[in-house]
């Protein structure tokens, strides 16, 4: 079982997430396909296209929750004995915050379940500290927006895959959204992002999942 | 191992500060024993004859009160997706969950069990082997109900329909449970065959739950 591990351990070697010709196909309905990207480290891609084009169900398919119906999807130069999915946070529309617990037990849990992480620093970071102990039941849905995107932080992981990561979130909080990733990507990290709003750093690759000929 | 522990305890301090679940199955439990006699009459003798079957009848409809709700808000609040992409194997996450399950519900309820026997003339001498059956059927209980739990999960009210296809899936239990819950005839021999197969049946299900409980969760999460 591999617990702990740095994501960034590999400093300076050339990683890359490349997916070629992936097709999609949620209850019969091809969602959409022939969908090429490449990532680089340090490249942010944004992911556009209207409601329905499949920006969730992509990024849910390089987390490995999805399969693709045809196509391939591979990351070079990374942890060879770990899937794409291990290696990356998925931040989706679900929260994954648990009402009854605090703000600081939820991020403990995911702390200890994902390997390893400093809470104090991941709160400070969302400018949480202060809700710590705070049940997440009373959190407004920004706040529980930004006990989600603490994850980030929390545990290092290569690529975020980031779906609409900026919902709900006041002015100040997406200055410090685009801080975080913007440090992420000075590390050699990736990320991949669908988002219809501008996140405040210029993204390196687009991907448009609209319509097509 | 850790990792195993960690989600336990989360689930455990999720059970103990939600409330309802184990409370509820409790209430259950008692209110199904204290119809019996009421619905059976007082005969007292046929009372101590029924005691173990109605004992383990009830105990298995209050397990299964709260079995829908092994992966549903894990499952609705995204916990589930992250899991799956961490990590610990679905199938470990699965065993974690059940064994939350049984130490949250199934065993307090194996615990009452010889206490609310009382109420029904629960023959004396059964008392030791009847704990002891219920203690150990009660694992089967939790990962068998983990199955449909995980079969159900994206369903709406999808408790009853946990409730119809495990029910069946319990009858062996029920069968050997009743069985090694009889007081011993004669020598004080407790390990009679059918508490051992009883305790096969537990260690079969420790093995093969977390597998069938995790396909069904893989197929949900697609």
């Amino acid at each position: 079982m591999v617990a702990f591990y740095s994501p960034f351990a590999i400093r300076y070697s050339p990683m890359q997430i490349i997916g070629q010709d992936l097709v999609c196909e949620r209850g019969g309905r091809t969602v959409f396909h022939d969908v090429s990207f490449m990532v680089n480290r340090h490249e942010l891609l944004q992911l556009t296209g209207p409601n329905g084009s499949g920006k969730s169900s992509l990024l849910r398919m390089i987390a490995g929750l999805n399969d693709p119906a045809a196509g391939t999807l591979n990351l070079d130069g990374g942890h060879a004995d770990l899937t794409i999915g291990q290696q990356a946070h998925l931040i989706a529309h679900q929260e994954a915050v648990k009402l009854a617990l605090t703000v600081a037990e939820n991020l403990a849990f995911w702390a200890g379940f994902l390997g390893g992480g400093d809470v104090g620093n991941a709160l400070a970071a969302l400018d949480l500290t202060r809700l710590a102990h705070y049940p997440a039941g009373l959190l407004s849905a920004g706040q529980k927006r930004r006990l989600s995107l603490a994850r980030l932080v929390l545990v290092p992981r290569l690529l975020w895959l980031l779906d609409e990561p900026t919902v709900g979130l006041d002015t100040a909080s997406q200055q410090r959204l685009a801080g975080m990733m913007t440090e992420h990507l000075a590390k050699g990290g990736m990320i991949i992002a669908a988002t219809h709003v501008a996140l405040g750093l210029e993204p390196a690759r687009r991907l448009d999942l609209g319509p097509r000929a | 191992m850790s990792l195993i522990l960690a989600l336990i305890r989360r689930d455990l301090t999720l059970a103990f500060r939600q409330g309802g679940g184990v409370g509820t199955a409790l209430g259950f439990f008692l209110t199904v024993v204290v119809l019996l006699p009421i619905g059976l009459g007082p005969d007292q003798a046929l009372l101590q004859r029924l005691a173990p079957g109605a004992l383990w009848i009830a105990l298995l409809l209050a397990v299964l009160l709260s079995a829908d709700r092994i992966f549903q808000q894990d499952y609705e609040d995204g916990s589930l997706d992250i899991m799956a992409m961490g990590p610990m194997p679905l199938e470990l996450v699965a065993l974690a969950k059940a064994i939350a399950h049984w130490l949250a519900s199934s065993l307090p309820l194996a615990v009452a069990a010889p206490l609310l026997g009382f109420l029904i003339n629960l023959d004396p001498a059964a008392i030791l082997p009847l704990a002891l059956a219920m203690g150990l059927g009660s694992v089967a209980l939790s990962l068998l109900a983990s199955i449909g739990a995980a079969v159900t999960v994206g369903l709406r009210r999808g408790g009853l329909l946990v409730s119809l296809l495990i029910l069946p899936l319990y009858v062996p239990v029920l069968i050997f449970g009743v069985s090694a819950s009889t007081a011993p005839g004669a020598g004080p021999d407790i390990a009679t065959p059918s508490l051992l197969i009883l305790s096969a049946m537990a260690l079969a299900s420790l093995v093969l739950s977390p597998l069938a409980a995790a396909a069904a969760l893989r197929s949900y999460l697609k």
